[in-house]
């Protein structure tokens, strides 16, 4: 009974997500005929490319016990870099890393703040943003950088007709459920976010690992920043503003929890959609802008509430159950 | 000793889903005496004393306090009924002052709101006087020892009237002269008819300060009565529900050659002039009062910390250790005193935890050998005798004696040649304390060597080959097997 009984809240907590998401999609359909069909689908994942990418850095990153606040202007600052390469240039490969290059080095720097200088990762990364937008600005001179030509190639084009952000999309998710499930970096990461001093005292080399995951960090963001500019066909210092509230959000959505130690690919994927046809729908049936603000507001609300909540109950129940279970081995024994 | 009643728990019966936690609970506890809750991890005793502080609501029975029938929702009421809880773990605000500290949540405030400094001064001085401790009331409470913490809310609970107090493990992390100090309070709150509740693995202390004795066993009460009337071996067998015929079962094996050296280890300001050595199949103990250093050394030879200067020789040839890295790269191992801060990672599974230090054995060419993992963590598991629900299961939901065995198993993954153990037995319950020691007797038996940093100067004696004793820093005595008493480890720690 017991068993059965833990393997359904399991179960449960494993799966919820996609429930959710499961229900909004039929929910959705129903509102607007609109929303389930091939194209408007393909719209929202192409939307949501570039939130998504972004949501997997901070996970990442909220797993190990840290965050990014840079996102955004790294991405803006990684992005007009590209861009302006592509036009002194005309090479494609050239502009894409120069962006990952930038973005990396920016991270590496919140990795040297952080595990250097003790720098909280909330302060680190918070004056990491107001660099990255200055010198986005002042390269820029503020100005927007028009007329990409075939840099639109990375947000705009495609491959047997999946569109290329979508096909990053997948790749790059694919990369990360592995970093997470089947490398050592995966278990170190969480083990770190679950327990930093446990994880020292484990033989784990955490200085390390930090650089490693702003370093992955640092090669989301610089993608996001190629497929930003090239899907609006711009280079926009003043882009992406906010961005990495999106990508924390949908984490947090997901389930990764803000105490570090707990979140998965899947769930963050599941996050960043169910806010994406959120979106999409409030649009579709016409809702006012500013409300879609509040609603995307209490429900992470909701999201974070739920977690705490399902967090506590389990762990009371599993001691129980741990507790007999124990009572009963004795009793074998004995 | 009175023999008036001032506790009575009832037919108490409390089940959890699929658990019955608690099933007919009955004892008295007297006025004025303390009364010892004697029991394994999980045998129930926890689960009481959350219904009686009004954590948890019992499916039946009944609670009386001074023969009246109680019902306590809460641990407010609770308070009000004059039951105060000191817990294992204590509460309490490390930047906050002395003062604020003792009258936390209950202020001295005038008729408009604001606090009234001056009177909570005036209080707090005479506290401090009449119980004779040395702190200004606005010293940070993180500046004081954990005994004299302990001693505050001790003092807190009598000054909000308590008449029944309970203590969850009060010695587990203070010295042999704080727990004396505290006996003597303990005696002092007697006398004013105060009960205590008094819940330890320590079963000489139980004998040496209990009037009666209740034990109990997977939710029952087996026994209870007068402590007199019981002996050590008696509970002890109660508690396990078997006989437990050798406490420590220490084999004599073979001891080889030297395998760790340790040379003028210095750590500016902690410890100085710090000389030892192990041999191969020797099991070395770590004697002295806390705050001696023992700890201090471990952690350094161990990586955790830095060291001013000192050579580290192991197998004769000398290693830079400067971090945990370093040591288990050499087969040394360590596990650390403070389980929560340093061993567990709450919310992984007991299975991560376990894998945790040895990546590297599962992960190569490329990718993560999940069902290796599975297998090796499951065999040592078996060996070490973990009761979990699953592999998955969370760590944090685990005994205390059940998450030490987790961490031991992480280490044995390893096979060190080197173990290091700082108080590895503290907070865990009789049976677990039993396999510790017959881990660390088979590791002797492959001609690995342990060091055992430990308080309990019983379980030195029984498992070690030779004894180091340290006192402020330095080592002030090597004592051989054949010449181990507690007078002598006593006489060279302070």
């Amino acid at each position: 009974m017991k068993e059965s009984f833990l393997k359904k809240n399991k179960i449960m907590e494993k799966y919820s997500i996609f429930i959710v998401l499961i229900l909004m999609f039929i929910i959705c359909s129903v509102l607007n005929g609109n929303f389930l069909t091939k194209n408007n689908l393909i719209n929202v994942a192409r939307q949501l490319a570039v939130g998504t990418i972004l949501a997997y850095g901070e996970m990442i990153l909220i797993i190990s016990g840290m965050l990014d606040l840079s996102a955004g202007s790294v991405l803006a600052l990684s992005g007009v870099l590209s861009v302006s390469l592509y036009k002194a240039t005309g090479s494609l490969a050239a502009a894409f890393l120069i962006a990952i290059l930038v973005a990396v080095v920016c991270n590496l720097i919140n990795a040297g703040m952080i595990t250097h200088f003790n720098a909280p990762p909330f302060i680190a990364t918070l004056a990491m943003s107001t660099v990255a937008r200055g010198a986005a600005l002042l390269y820029t001179k503020g100005q927007n950088i028009l007329q990409l030509g075939d840099y639109v190639v990375f947000g705009q084009g495609d491959i047997l007709g999946i569109p290329i952000p979508i096909i990053f999309l997948i790749v790059i998710t694919v990369i990360i459920y592995y970093l997470l499930r089947h490398t050592a970096l995966g278990r170190s990461l969480y083990a770190i976010g679950g327990n930093e001093e446990a994880a020292i005292a484990s033989g784990i080399k955490v200085k390390l690992a930090k650089y490693k995951v702003f370093m992955i960090n640092g090669i989301l963001v610089g993608i996001a920043g190629v497929l930003f500019m090239s899907r609006v066909n711009a280079g926009l210092p003043n882009g992406a503003v906010g961005y990495e509230m999106e990508g924390l959000t949908a984490a947090i959505v997901g389930g990764t929890s803000f105490s570090g130690g707990v979140g998965t690919t899947m769930g963050t994927l599941a996050g960043s959609f169910i806010i994406g046809c959120l979106n999409n729908i409030m649009n579709l049936t016409g809702v006012d802008s500013y409300v879609q603000q509040i609603v995307k507001g209490a429900i992470i609300a909701l999201a974070v509430i739920w977690d705490i909540r399902s967090k506590s109950k389990k762990t009371s129940k599993l001691i129980l159950v741990e507790e007999k279970q124990e009572k009963q081995l004795n009793l074998n024994t004995n | 000793m009175s023999q008036e009643i001032k506790l009575r728990v009832s037919n108490i019966e409390k089940s959890f889903p699929g658990v019955k936690a608690l099933n007919k609970i009955d004892f008295v506890v007297r006025k004025g005496t303390v009364h010892a809750l004697c029991g394994e991890n999980g045998a129930g005793k926890s689960t009481l004393m959350k219904i009686i502080n009004g954590i948890y609501k019992p499916d039946a029975g009944q609670i009386f306090i001074d023969e009246k029938p109680v019902k306590i929702q809460n641990p407010i009421q609770a308070a009000s009924y004059g039951i105060a809880m000191i817990a294992q773990e204590l509460n309490y605000v490390p930047e906050m002052s002395v003062e604020e500290n003792l009258f936390l949540g209950r202020l001295p405030v005038n008729r408009f709101g604001k606090v009234d400094w001056k009177k909570l001064r005036r209080d707090t001085l005479k506290f401090l006087q009449d119980e004779g401790l040395p702190y200004e009331p606005d010293q940070k409470l993180k500046t004081l020892t954990v005994s004299d913490i302990q001693m505050l809310e001790i003092i807190k609970a009598v000054s909000n009237n308590a008449s029944i107090i309970v203590m969850d493990e009060p010695t587990s992390s203070i010295t042999q002269r704080e727990v004396e100090k505290l006996f003597e309070k303990i005696a002092m709150l007697k006398e004013k008819g105060v009960s205590i509740i008094y819940i330890s693995h320590k079963l000489d202390e139980v004998f040496h300060i209990a009037d009666d004795i209740t034990v109990f066993r997977d939710g029952t009460v087996v026994d209870s009565r007068s402590a007199k009337d019981f002996t050590m071996d008696e509970v002890i067998a109660l508690m396990v529900g078997r006989k437990i015929t050798n406490v420590y079962p220490k084999e004599e094996c073979p001891i080889g050659e030297t395998i760790l050296e340790v040379e003028n280890l210095y750590s500016k300001g902690i410890f100085k002039d710090i000389t030892f050595h192990v041999k191969k199949g020797e099991i070395v103990g770590f004697a002295g009062l806390v705050g001696a250093g023992r700890t201090e050394v471990m952690r350094s030879l161990f990586g955790l910390d830095p060291i001013t200067s000192g050579k580290v020789k192991i197998h004769g040839e000398e290693i830079k250790i400067q971090s945990v890295h370093d040591s288990i790269a050499n087969k040394m191992v360590m596990l650390s005193e403070d389980r929560r801060r340093y061993g567990i990672i709450p919310v992984r599974s007991v299975m991560e935890n376990a894998s945790i230090s040895s990546l590297k054995k599962f992960f190569y060419g490329g990718h993560w050998h999940a069902k290796q993992e599975k297998e090796m963590v499951s065999r040592y598991f078996q060996k070490m005798s973990v009761k979990t629900p699953s592999l998955e299961t969370t760590i944090q939901s685990l005994s205390g004696g059940n998450q030490q065995k987790v961490l031991l198993a992480k280490w044995m993954i390893l096979e060190p040649d080197i173990l290091i153990l700082d108080e590895p037995t503290r907070g865990v319950d009789v049976g677990a304390k039993f396999e510790i020691y017959k881990l660390m007797t088979e590791m002797a038996k492959q001609g690995k060597s342990v060091i055992m940093v430990s308080s309990e100067l019983p379980e030195l004696i029984g498992m070690c080959d030779r004894i180091y004793v340290m006192n402020k820093g330095r080592i002030t005595g090597e004592l051989q097997r054949d010449e181990f008493t507690q007078e002598k480890i006593m006489k060279y720690a302070t």
